[in-house]
């Protein structure tokens, strides 16, 4: 349960915003671009964006973004577009001057969404034909639904940039991007025969290489053992307690440590699981839950860990 | 149950595990050729899987045959009286509002409690809108119970969307669990089995009606409500290991009645090893059509056992139940 502490205060700053008194949020990019209280046509504008849901056109640079992705909000302040942002749902909890308010992205209200005025709204899904609705309005909106590949995930934040204006920083966070993307997995040993096992939830549901997660690991060369689950059950099957403990992966990389509180420990304590050789070599690494469920900037940071993690079993 | 343990989403030959439960055996030593990680994995997850698949299957049947003798309407089903709806509340409340790394008992305690609760409210709900309205009243109550529960908990869910997910794979069920969960469930298993099986008798009595039960000198309201206290329990019992399994409670003894006759005194025991089998069958299922994925063993339920159940119906015309 999130403290209550923490709602007050979202809500508290999403009110702020409201009101308009300026909070003076500092980006993570030094070269942010400076607030805009009365957005000028800049130039550039108008643009047409291709996004999920089509063709859509911003006529002017916009000022007051609503955002109800919690990836989008991590990309719109990676690029600079933070301070055009007055809202963000209550699951977007990065960066931590993100102005945060109770707007749901799973259920999305629109008259509580339009009571924000935005001139532009970024969800990552179409729940209960809300764009459909918002179009209704008039107000531009931006779907940009769950990359299913690293490049999708780079054409998003160039998208956002392009829709905010801030195109020249987008294309810098993605060629920063990339160039560190492919350092990591240059810099990975190659054939390294480890096979790995990626934790989505204790039931326990996993995640195949087919899916966005999995090709990140598939960079780095990388084994996963929810590969041999057949195509019926999806990109994120619900593998049986036996099969893991038998195919007995060289690392397990945890990404419900902060729903579930697994770690090292619980894992060890179910049943069968305290002999599997990750657990034994300490080769059980937890991730952080909404890092390695989103898609935006700090999939690189994902990288990382998994890469030190691969560096970590080889030398070992 | 042995056809459970030899097959499994990992590879271990049939014969190898004949031998290792040989080798298990007291006196006996056998070399079954398993690795320690196989024999671990055997003994720690398939072992306790298919037992618990067995208690689930058997509990869920008796109370379904229990519930079925004391309302005397063949569509009642352990859920009838709010145990499902109570138990999905308060296990709802335990994964969104109590996260901690002790919910592994946290929520087949809540479960328990969720499902004794939904039962206790309707009975006394019942008891408060008609007294001596008889078992109408009660199932009326125990619709309004269970409607009105699972109002509040579609509520939280809708509150606390990420948590979804979690609840709906309770719901679906789920078997696997370890000795732990057979540990918690066994005392509760072995009360309520043998107040049912004291009861056979008398709830063959009570289904010929009321009047005769007392003229008989039955007390028809008390054997009553041991039944359903008994047969309440198992279900509780059950649904905190394994979440909500339907299906079983309700065909499992109508199968039992179509081949083995109406008395109860038949009807009780047979439901029991019945719906252990029929579990345990469907839990092979879960586990292999897809493996080394899984389905939940409460989809297998419903899809194998509605056309096994229309078959069986079919095969039977001619027995009157």
């Amino acid at each position: 349960m999130r403290p209550v502490r923490t709602a007050f205060a979202g809500a508290l700053l999403g009110v702020l915003a409201l009101a308009g008194c300026g909070q003076s949020s500092t980006t993570a990019s030094p070269s942010a671009a400076p607030a805009t209280a009365a957005p000028a046509t800049a130039a550039g504008f108008p643009v047409t964006v291709e996004a999920g849901n089509g063709s859509v056109v911003l006529t002017q640079k916009p000022g007051r973004i609503v955002s109800l992705s919690p990836t989008a909000t991590e990309s719109l302040f990676a690029i600079g577009a933070g301070p055009q942002v007055v809202a963000v749902d209550d699951q977007s909890d990065y960066p931590a001057e993100a102005p945060k308010s109770d707007l749901s992205g799973f259920k999305p209200n629109v008259e509580a969404i339009l009571a924000r005025k935005p001139d532009l709204i970024v969800l990552a899904n179409d729940l209960d034909d809300v764009v459909s609705e918002l179009k209704k309005v008039g107000v531009p909106v931006l779907l940009e639904p769950a990359a299913t590949k690293l490049d999708e995930a780079y054409d998003q934040i160039a998208d956002l940039g392009a829709a905010t204006g801030n195109k020249a920083k987008a294309d810098e966070v993605v060629a920063g991007m990339r160039k560190q993307m492919e350092e990591l997995a240059a810099a990975a040993p190659k054939d390294n025969k480890l096979t790995y096992y990626h934790e989505l939830d204790v039931t326990p549901y996993a995640a195949t290489s087919g899916t966005f997660i999995g090709q990140i690991y598939g960079l780095f060369g990388l084994t996963n053992i929810a590969d041999k689950a057949p195509d019926a059950a999806g990109g994120y099957p619900k593998l049986s307690a036996e099969f893991v403990a038998q195919a007995d992966p060289d690392l397990v990389f945890l990404a419900d440590t902060k729903c579930c509180a697994q770690s090292r420990d619980t894992i060890a304590k179910r049943p069968g699981w305290s002999k599997l050789s990750a657990v034994k070599n300490d080769q059980v690494i937890a991730l952080d839950d909404a890092v390695a469920s989103r898609w935006g900037p700090r999939v690189v940071d994902l990288a990382k860990q998994v890469g030190d993690a691969v560096r970590k079993a080889v030398a070992g | 149950m042995l056809a459970g343990l030899l097959a499994g989403a990992a590879d271990i030959g049939p014969g190898r595990v004949v031998l290792q439960l040989l080798d298990w055996l007291p006196f006996v030593s056998v070399d079954s050729g398993l690795t320690p990680v196989e024999q671990g994995l055997l003994f720690e997850l398939r072992l306790p899987r298919v037992l618990l698949a067995a208690i689930v299957g058997g509990l869920l049947a008796i109370a379904g045959a229990g519930y079925q003798g004391v309302f005397r309407n063949p569509l009642a089903d352990p859920y009838l009286l709010g145990a499902a709806a109570g138990a999905g509340l308060t296990t709802t409340v335990a994964i969104v509002f109590m996260k901690g790394d002790n919910q592994a008992l946290l929520v087949p305690a809540a479960a328990f409690a969720g499902a004794v609760g939904g039962v206790l409210l309707a009975y006394a709900l019942g008891n408060v809108a008609g007294r001596g309205g008889g078992t109408a009243t009660l199932v009326l109550a125990g619709v309004a119970v269970s409607s009105f529960l699972t109002a509040i908990q579609t509520f939280l869910q809708q509150l606390k969307v990420e948590e979804l997910q979690r609840v709906y794979a309770w719901i679906l069920g789920d078997v696997g669990g370890g000795w732990t969960q057979i540990a918690l469930v066994a005392p509760y298993a072995v009360v309520s089995v043998a107040i049912m099986m004291l009861h056979g008798r008398l709830l063959d009595v009570l289904s010929v009606g009321d009047d005769e039960a007392v003229s008989l000198g039955l007390d028809a309201t008390r054997v009553r409500l041991v039944v359903l206290f008994a047969a309440s329990l198992a279900t509780a019992a059950a649904v905190a290991v394994s979440g909500l399994i339907g299906f079983v409670g309700i065909v499992v003894p109508h199968v039992v009645r179509r081949l083995a006759g109406g008395s109860y005194r038949v009807v009780l025991p047979l439901s029991l090893i019945g719906g252990a089998a029929f579990l345990v069958l469907a839990d092979l299922i879960a586990r292999t059509v897809l493996a080394p994925a899984e389905l939940p063993i409460g989809v297998v339920t419903a899809f194998v056992g509605a056309p096994f159940f229309v078959a069986v119906l079919r095969v039977t015309k001619r027995v009157e139940t």
